[in-house]
C-alpha cells in the first residue's frame, strides 16, 4: 500500500503574526509546523501502513525552510518526500494543485492521498478537491472516521448540530482528515533521529514549468485583525452586574 | 449591475436564516444586482417569498433524475451548470459543512479560483476579505476569474430585506456523474439542538464547568437567548462535550451577534473561533483571564453564580 500525505508548512497557531509591507509577514520570527490538520492525515496514513505494510510518502509544496517541518511528519513515521520548493509563502491553491499533482503522477500514483481538511494559514478549503479533479479521482473533505476496506474507503464527516454523514468512495482517492480521526503520535527520540537520514527529493517548482507569479487568487493585503481593546468591566453584586448586562446587550447594542 | 446566484440551505425544507446575509451580500454595494436563488429537489414555490424578501428574483430549483442528495458531486456539477446557463457573473453560497464542500466541487470543476469563508465581499471588485492565520489577520483576495466564486461566514454579513418580484424556475443539467462518492446514512446528532455556525447567539462553557451535567445551567440561559451552547477546546478535552460543540481553533468557526465565555480562560486559538462575533461577554473568576483583554463586556465571578443570575434576569 502506498499513500501520499500531503503537508503543508505553516506558523503554528499560538505563534504571533509579524506584518512586513502590504501583503507579508516576517516569517522567520514565528515557529513552523506541520498543518495540524494533515497531522491528522499523517497519523493515519502512518498507521494504515503499520497495519498493511507499504510507504508514506509526504509531499510539500513550500519554502526551502519546509524541510524542518518535512523531518517532524518523518518522525512520525512518514519514509520518505518530496518538496515542491517555491520562493513564497502564499501559492495559488490551482498551482499548488498542479505541483502536488506533477509530483505525485512523478513518483507514481498512490492508493490514497490523505491531507488535512484545511490550512490554519491561508484556510482556503480547496487544494484537495482542486487535486481530486486534476488527478480523476475521488475526494471527500473533513473525514472525522474511517474504514478500509480493500478498494473501498467508508467515512463519517459532521455536518452540524452533531449531524455525521457516512459517505463512501472507491480508492483510490482523496481524504481529507480533521480533529476526531485520530490521536497524533508524539514522535520519540530514535524516530527524531532516524527521520534525519530519511531521503527527501526536492524539486523546484519552476522544474514542473509552474509559474509561481501566475495565481488567479491574488492576496492584495495582508493587516492586523482588529482587536478589541480590553473589557468594559461590570461592577457590584453578581445581580447588579447581570442587571447592567441584560440592560447593555438589551439597549445599547440591541442584540438581544 | 451583475447577475449573482446564491445557493440556498434548507434545513428540514425551511430555509436558514443564514442564506439572508448571502442574498444581501449578493445584490451588491449598488443593490441593484441580479440575484437567482438556487435551490436543488426543494419545493420552491413554498420558500418563494421568504427568498424574495431579501432581493432574489429568479428562484431556480435544480432537479435532477440522479440522486442529487446522496452525491456531492452531482450537485456540484448540476450547479456548475446552472452558473453557466444563467450566465452568472458571481456565484455565493455558505461556508458551511455542505456549502465549502460543494462550493470547492464547483471552483475545481470551473477550475476558477474561490474565496472561502468571507466577512465580506465585492462582487464589482471580484473581491473579498477573509481570514488567515486563525484570525490573526484579515486577508484581502482578489480573484482573476469568470466567474467569481466565494462562500461567505455565517452571520458575517447583516441581512437586509429588499423586497422584489420573484419567478419559481425548474431547471434539469443533463450533467455526468460517474463520481463514486456516495451519502449512504445521514446519522442525526440525537438533538434537535440549533447548530453552532448558524446560531445568532452562543453561550459556551470553558473547563471552569467541571462536568458534562453542568452544561444544562448554559442550556436552560441559551434557551432564553435563542442561543446555541458551545465548549472550549479544553472543556472537550476533559469530556465535558462532544467535539461537535467545539469553538475554536480545531473546531467550529462561529460568527454570532452575541457570544458569551463561561469560564473560558480566552486562548488564542479560541478567539480564532469566535473573534468574528460582533459582542463577546467573558465571564470569569479570574480577573486576569486573557479573555477580558479582547472581549466586550466582562464580570469577574463564578459561573455557577453569574449565568443562573443571568437566567434569572432575561426570565
Amino acid at each position: 500500500m502506498k499513500i501520499c500525505v500531503c503537508i503543508k508548512h505553516v506558523p503554528d497557531t499560538a505563534a504571533n503574526i509579524k506584518l512586513a509591507g502590504e501583503q507579508g509577514f516576517e516569517d522567520s520570527e514565528c515557529k513552523f509546523v506541520v498543518n495540524p490538520y494533515d497531522e491528522y492525515g499523517l497519523e493515519e496514513s502512518v498507521s494504515l501502513v503499520e497495519k498493511n505494510g507499504g510507504e508514506v510518502v509526504v509531499v510539500t509544496v513550500g519554502k526551502e525552510a519546509a524541510t524542518a517541518t518535512i523531518r517532524s511528519a518523518m518522525a512520525m513515521g512518514a519514509h520518505r518526500a518530496i518538496l515542491v520548493k517555491t520562493e513564497g509563502q502564499f501559492l495559488d491553491s490551482a498551482l499548488t494543485c498542479k505541483a502536488l499533482k506533477a509530483a505525485i503522477e512523478k513518483d507514481g500514483t498512490p492508493d490514497i492521498i490523505f491531507t488535512g481538511k484545511g490550512s490554519v494559514d491561508t484556510e482556503g478549503f480547496q487544494t484537495q478537491y482542486r487535486l481530486a479533479a486534476a488527478l480523476g479521482i475521488p475526494v471527500v473533505n473533513e473525514v472525522s472516521k474511517l474504514t478500509v476496506d480493500g478498494s473501498k474507503a467508508v467515512m463519517e464527516r459532521e455536518t452540524g448540530s452533531g449531524e455525521r454523514e457516512v459517505v463512501e468512495m472507491t480508492l483510490p482517492g482523496i481524504i481529507g482528515a480533521t480533529k476526531g480521526l485520530n490521536e497524533p503520535r508524539y514522535p520519540k527520540f530514535p524516530d527524531i533521529m532516524k527521520a534525519k537520514k530519511k531521503p527527501i527529493d526536492v524539486i523546484p517548482l519552476s522544474d514542473l514549468g509552474i509559474d509561481e507569479g501566475a495565481g488567479k487568487s491574488v492576496l492584495v493585503k495582508l493587516e492586523a485583525t482588529p482587536e478589541r481593546s480590553g473589557a468594559k468591566m461590570l461592577e457590584g453584586s453578581v445581580t447588579e452586574q447581570v442587571a447592567q448586562l441584560v440592560k447593555i446587550l438589551k439597549e445599547e447594542e440591541k442584540v438581544i | 449591475m451583475a447577475k449573482t446566484g446564491v445557493l440556498i440551505e434548507l434545513g428540514d425544507g425551511k430555509v436558514k436564516e443564514t442564506n439572508f446575509g448571502v442574498l444581501t451580500a449578493a445584490r451588491g454595494a449598488s443593490g441593484d444586482n441580479e440575484v437567482c436563488a438556487f435551490v436543488m429537489n426543494a419545493d420552491a414555490e413554498a420558500i418563494k417569498s421568504e427568498l424574495s424578501a431579501y432581493g432574489a428574483s429568479k428562484i431556480v430549483n435544480i432537479t435532477s433524475s440522479g440522486d442529487l442528495g446522496a452525491s456531492p458531486d452531482l450537485q456540484a456539477a448540476s450547479l456548475a451548470a446552472a452558473a453557466k446557463e444563467y450566465g452568472l457573473d458571481a456565484l455565493l453560497g455558505l461556508f458551511s459543512a455542505t456549502g465549502r464542500d460543494i462550493f470547492a466541487r464547483v471552483a475545481a470543476i470551473m477550475d476558477e479560483p474561490m474565496i472561502s469563508d468571507c466577512i465580506s465581499v465585492d462582487i464589482d471588485g471580484k473581491t473579498g476579505v477573509k481570514s488567515h492565520f486563525s484570525g490573526k489577520t484579515f486577508a484581502t483576495i482578489k480573484l482573476d476569474c469568470g466567474i467569481m466564486l466565494a462562500t461567505v461566514r455565517p452571520n458575517a454579513i447583516e441581512p437586509a430585506e429588499a423586497s422584489v418580484d420573484a419567478e419559481v424556475i425548474s431547471f434539469s443539467p443533463s450533467v455526468e456523474n460517474n463520481s463514486t462518492v456516495k451519502i449512504i446514512e445521514v446519522k442525526k446528532g440525537g438533538t434537535e439542538k440549533l447548530d453552532l455556525t448558524e446560531a445568532p447567539v452562543i453561550v459556551t462553557g470553558g473547563r471552569a464547568i467541571k462536568a458534562s451535567e453542568n452544561y444544562k445551567m448554559l442550556e436552560e440561559c441559551a434557551a432564553l437567548l435563542g442561543a446555541a451552547v458551545g465548549a472550549s477546546r479544553a472543556a472537550v478535552d476533559a469530556g465535558y462535550a462532544p467535539h461537535s460543540m467545539q469553538v475554536g481553533q480545531t473546531g467550529k468557526t462561529v460568527s454570532p451577534k452575541l457570544y458569551i465565555a463561561c469560564g473560558v480562560s480566552g486562548a488564542v486559538q479560541h478567539f480564532a473561533g469566535m473573534k468574528t462575533s460582533k459582542i463577546i461577554v467573558g465571564i470569569n473568576t479570574d480577573k486576569d483571564a486573557p479573555i477580558f483583554a479582547k472581549c466586550d463586556y466582562g464580570i469577574v465571578g463564578d459561573i455557577f453564580e453569574v449565568v443562573p443570575a443571568l437566567t434569572e434576569a432575561l426570565r
